[in-house]
């Protein structure tokens, strides 16, 4: 299989200031979110990114997408360096995170042309791509109603929607089915398995076991920003279900037990 | 490349132009808001120094002297009456009572020509006295008192008469309607379009970056490849077309009402100045914006939000209008083209020169080449800005 994206010991740390010292009741000025992680996703895999919050994986994502930058480490899309190329990397990969909103302003059909513009989309593959689109999440219905005025779930199928307006070959996800109604996770957990059958590669960010469990070929587990396990879902889960695996794994690292 | 920036200009402009409220608050209303504004304070001001013409001035007076029998017959008739018909305590609470059947109280001394005609300057003595009592809070008493002082002086002014400055109806005043058009413009326009122009800047560029920030938008332009630099151009030029709009709105409401304010089109025309000047002064207000945008958008960028960034740019403002004031003082304008390198300042200088109608090209030309040199690089710090995630993210 073709090696589409490979973490090469990433590494990120932050400040913390004093007002966050105090809220997290510690002396240390530095956090290290990412800690030397590495993996690799392949073309038509879907890679899950297992862990607690804080454990560094939407930092992860963010370097992978060249939002931020590593302190050490690379990443590399598709040959393209995020350190060296980051304007390379974006135009390969669609990123999906809810930190990332829409103008309320302006209506999914704007929106999706000026994404498609700023990505070089021709005019006629973006149209063609947008009815494809709109009608598969069925934002035709709300496609000249501002954002605004939309509900959380229709917000985040127009979200979708944009993060892939230049048909990326990899896709990254940040908790791509939190906050929604169940309704809206199905519609999204059955499209990451559409791009899963289209030969795309899918990194996705959660904490939701069923999630992984239903659409992961590989899974890493990340604790403390450290890559804790990475390895096939069947080979995760081979002796344990996935969730009692995690909590073992979880105790083995940071030494704490948790009651099934 | 410049397809990106034209993209990032038409979302600006899309998100400008098609929302009426900010439409019509930062273009039309600036226009109107100062053309009524000014309007009203003009004739405001004109009304209540001028008279209306049936007016009659009342007057209770006291021991009248037979000397200004007559002065009651000039531009404005003036009613005399005696004060010992109703009493100087009715009199004055008259005067206090605002009421219309008494403007003003003159009480003269009994003798008062045969003082005046006996009174010697270098004896030293106590010369007789007028007492005057008038309402400064009632126009028509106001009114009353300063014709009546005006006559008075210029009574005491005939009695030791010996020659005349510029006397008779001839205009000795040799400046032209030219002359008192380019003062009057080349003190105040200046400095109103430097408070038009950051206002315009302030309406739309803390909006679109601060804005963003905290809106979480910004973001999701940052992960597509658009580059940082035609992300800051895209912006800059087009806020910057949207404060021009906005600054000119405000400069024609106050051209057109500056004459009204400044008591009526005989005195102040803005006619007077050419196309040439007009075009110079467009180019130094272009470029002005650009200076006054870039700088307010890299403090929106530093900003964590809409209020933050207001918070901060309005210092700057403050400075801004303060140098607005220079076109107002001689002294510190000046000519030589080095000065002409200090942004803002160089603005405010260039547009007093061509509204003096003595503009200086070469000053101009280092005005604008200065200030679009500025742009540029603030343009540069604005794109190395949207690259830092500490500043784009920062919580």
């Amino acid at each position: 299989m073709k090696e589409l994206l490979s973490v090469q010991n990433l590494k990120k740390t932050f400040k913390i200031s004093a007002k966050q010292q105090k809220i997290q009741n510690t002396k240390q000025r530095i956090k290290v979110a990412v800690d030397g992680l590495s993996f690799t996703a392949y073309e038509g895999e879907v890679f899950g990114l297992l862990g607690p919050n804080g454990a560094g994986k939407t930092t992860t994502l963010r370097m992978m997408s060249a939002l931020v930058k590593p302190d050490e480490g690379d990443v590399l899309v598709d040959g393209s360096s995020v350190v060296k190329k980051p304007d390379e990397v974006r135009s390969k990969i669609g990123f999906l995170t809810s930190e990332l909103k829409l103008e309320e302003f302006f209506t999914p059909n704007y929106l999706f042309d000026f994404f498609s513009e700023l990505h070089g989309v021709a005019e006629e593959t973006a149209a063609a791509r947008k009815q494809k689109l709109f009608e598969r999440f069925g934002i035709t219905n709300f496609a000249e109603v501002k954002v605004g005025n939309l509900s959380t779930g229709m917000k985040q199928k127009v979200s979708l929607v944009i993060s892939i307006v230049h048909n990326p070959d990899i896709i990254i996800f940040d908790e791509p089915t939190n906050g929604l109604d169940v309704l809206t996770a199905k519609v999204v957990t059955d499209f990451l398995l559409e791009l899963k059958q289209q030969g795309k590669t899918v990194i996705v960010s959660t904490h939701i076991f069923s999630l992984i469990e239903k659409i992961c070929d590989r899974v890493g587990v990340i604790i403390d920003g450290k890559m804790a396990v990475c390895d096939t879902l069947e080979n995760i889960t081979a002796d344990k279900p996935l969730e009692e695996k995690f909590f073992d794994i979880y105790a083995e690292r940071v030494g704490e037990t948790y009651e099934k | 490349m410049r397809n990106s920036i034209i993209t990032v200009m038409k979302k600006e402009f899309m998100r400008f132009f098609t929302d009426r409220r900010m439409v019509v608050t930062t273009l039309l209303m600036p226009g109107i808001m100062i053309y009524f504004l000014y309007s009203f304070m003009g004739s405001g001001l004109g009304s209540k120094l001028g008279e209306s013409e049936d007016f009659v001035a009342s007057i209770a007076v006291q021991n009248l002297p037979e000397s200004m029998q007559t002065i009651g017959e000039g531009e404005t008739p003036m009613e005399f009456k005696d004060l010992s018909e109703q009493g100087m305590e009715q009199a004055l609470e008259k005067l206090q009572q605002s009421e219309d059947s008494c403007d003003l109280v003159a009480v003269f001394p009994e003798d008062f020509d045969a003082q005046v005609a006996a009174f010697d300057v270098t004896a030293g003595t106590e010369a007789p006295a007028v007492k005057l009592y008038y309402n400064s809070t009632n126009k028509d008493s106001q009114l009353t008192y300063n014709m009546m002082r005006e006559m008075l002086d210029t009574y005491e002014s005939a009695l030791a008469n010996k020659f005349d400055v510029n006397p008779g109806e001839e205009s000795y005043d040799m400046a032209t309607k030219e002359d008192m058009s380019a003062q009057i413009f080349s003190m105040m326009v200046p400095m109103l379009l430097m408070i038009f122009l950051f206002s315009g800047c302030m309406a739309v560029a803390p909006e679109s970056i601060a804005g963003e920030k905290e809106r979480g938008t910004i973001a999701t332009l940052l992960v597509t490849p658009i580059k940082r630099s035609h992300l800051a151009i895209g912006k800059i030029i087009s806020l910057s077309v949207i404060a021009v709009l906005s600054g000119l709105s405000s400069f024609l409401g106050t051209m057109l009402s500056l004459p009204k304010l400044m008591g009526g089109e005989e005195s102040v025309d803005a006619s007077v100045y050419g196309v040439g000047d007009y075009i110079l002064t467009l180019l130094v207000i272009l470029s002005t914006v650009l200076v006054i945008i870039t700088l307010v958008s890299i403090i929106s960028a530093f900003a964590k939000n809409v209020k933050e960034a207001t918070g901060w740019v309005t210092p700057v403002m403050i400075i801004s209008m303060l140098l607005g004031v220079t076109s107002m003082v001689e002294s510190l304008c000046m000519t030589d083209p080095v000065w002409y390198l200090i942004p803002l300042y160089n603005s405010v200088q260039s547009m007093n020169g061509i509204f003096s109608m003595e503009p200086n090209i070469i000053n101009i030309v280092v005005t604008v080449v200065a200030n679009v040199c500025y742009a540029g690089i603030g343009v540069l710090v604005l794109a190395k800005m949207f690259d830092n995630e500490k500043v784009m993210f920062s919580k």
